[in-house]
């Protein structure tokens, strides 16, 4: 998928499950194949990266990267980078439990409710 | 035919929403001819037992406000669900969190610590904070216990309905108290207001930004605000494409942008990364210095797009400081 359509609930949701890290890789500046789409996702993940510092998530554990099809070693390259600063930064801690477990959000409870 | 009876009940808030039911002004004439309060902090003097005295299911509906941070919110949500048919999540508060949510920034001990020891109005020369249990020689002296995170109420109980705002205004009381009372209910879980988003309705809409066109973030005592353009298009961030319809556009009309009280729309789960989303998609930069330039300008973006919704957002709180 596209970089331009990940959704910043996207990445909230993957810490949300427990993830210690979120890796982007996009199609370098010029070569998105929906032109624009790695520029928005670019503003997004500085804003987005700013935001996760204050819910205590280190720079570590967010990055985006630029990795075309052809370019096996740097792709290679930066995974490794990515789960060496994660491991060494170990395993993010969770948001307590909730005293009421729902089997639905509160967004699923909307959604029904509206159609 | 005995009137039902009704509980309006406050937990983790400012006190707001109970005023909100006084300033329904000569409605609430309607409302006490209709129903019999069993607890309204604010108006009445009733107490915990009268609660617990009462049959399971007993109250037809029970407001409650505010979210819940300590033992003692706990219980009584508890108990109020127990003796309750319906209960109405009322406000922002009880709904999402509310401002008082924004502390889950920090945890029991940072809180305590400021509020106790470093604020600069605070002189307490034998560093003496609340505990849950104090040995005196009378006896024990007990306070609830204050919890590292705040809750929604729906974390916390199941809860019917919410009416959203900060503090919901009278029309929508009026409406739900309405329909309540008449039995002409929506679906369970129904979010008692539009569910379209508050650009929909702002008389500013048609000069909203449709393309990235902001170059800079700008806070809004910085600026001498048009009272008729987009805030967006100032460059001030308005939480309207991201916030729930139903409020009369309070905050726009005061000329002031909006914080989000009402929340997101059911389409939406996480109101803060929405607004991240749209705020991302009219900033004019594709250069990434010029990128990280404006995203400085921006000097609280979580304290911002949570204003309201802090404890119901995806992350709920910060992670990287100690909580129970
Ligand atoms: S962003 Fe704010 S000012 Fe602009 S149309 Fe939406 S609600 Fe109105
Ligand atoms: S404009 Fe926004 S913050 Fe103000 S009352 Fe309406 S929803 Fe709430
Ligand atoms: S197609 Fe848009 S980033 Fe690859």
């Amino acid at each position: 998928m596209c970089t331009g359509r990940i959704d910043p609930q996207f990445v909230l949701k993957a810490f949300e499950k427990g993830a210690d890290g979120v890796l982007i890789l996009g199609c370098h500046p010029g070569d998105c194949h929906y032109r624009e789409g790695n520029y928005n996702a670019l503003r997004r993940f500085h804003l987005l990266k700013k935001m996760l510092d204050q819910f205590g998530i280190e720079d570590g554990r967010f990055r985006l990267d630029w990795v075309s099809a052809s370019e096996a070693e740097k792709f290679v390259g930066v995974i490794n980078d990515m789960v060496k600063k994660v491991k060494a930064l170990g395993p993010l801690k969770p948001a307590p439990p909730l005293p009421l477990s729902k089997k639905k959000g509160r967004g699923d409870i909307q959604a029904e409710a509206h159609g | 035919m005995a009137k039902p009876k009704v509980a309006f009940y406050w937990c983790a808030s400012c006190g707001g929403c109970e005023e909100s039911i006084i300033d329904l002004a000569e409605n609430i004439l309607k409302v006490i001819e209709a129903v019999e309060f069993v607890i309204f902090p604010v108006a009445m003097d009733f107490k915990m037992k009268d609660v617990e005295a009462l049959h399971d299911r007993e109250i037809a509906v029970s407001f409650i406000n505010g979210g819940i941070r300590t033992e003692e919110q706990e219980h009584m949500a508890k108990l109020l669900r127990k003796k309750s048919g319906i209960v109405v999540a009322y406000g922002a508060c009880a709904h999402l969190g509310g401002t008082p949510g924004l502390a889950n920034f920090f945890n029991r001990d940072m809180i305590f610590d400021y509020v106790y020891r470093k604020a600069p109005s605070v002189e307490n020369p034998h560093n003496i904070t609340p505990k849950p249990r104090t040995a005196v020689k009378q006896g024990d002296l007990t306070l609830p216990k204050f919890y590292d995170t705040v809750f929604t109420l729906d974390q916390v109980i199941d809860v019917d309905y919410y009416l959203p705002g900060c503090a919901p205004p009278p029309d929508l009381i009026m409406k739900a108290i309405e329909a309540i009372l008449s039995g002409n209910l929506p679906p369970k879980g129904s979010v008692l207001a539009p569910d379209k988003s508050l650009c929909h309705t702002c008389k500013r809409k048609p000069t909203k930004p449709e393309k990235a066109i902001i170059k800079e973030i700008r806070r809004v005592h910085e600026v001498l605000l048009d009272p008729d353009r987009c805030f967006l298009d100032q460059g001030i961030i308005c939480m309207g494409p991201a916030t729930r319809d139903g409020c009369g556009e309070r905050c726009i009309n005061a000329n002031m942008p909006c914080r989000g009280c009402f929340g997101s729309t059911s389409r939406v789960e996480d109101q803060g990364a929405k607004f991240l989303s749209a705020l991302a998609s009219v900033i004019d930069a594709n250069d990434e210095n010029e990128i990280r330039k404006i995203t400085a300008s921006i000097v609280d973006p979580a304290g911002v797009f949570y204003f309201y919704s802090l404890p119901a957002s995806m992350l709920r709180r910060r992670r990287n400081i100690a909580n129970e």
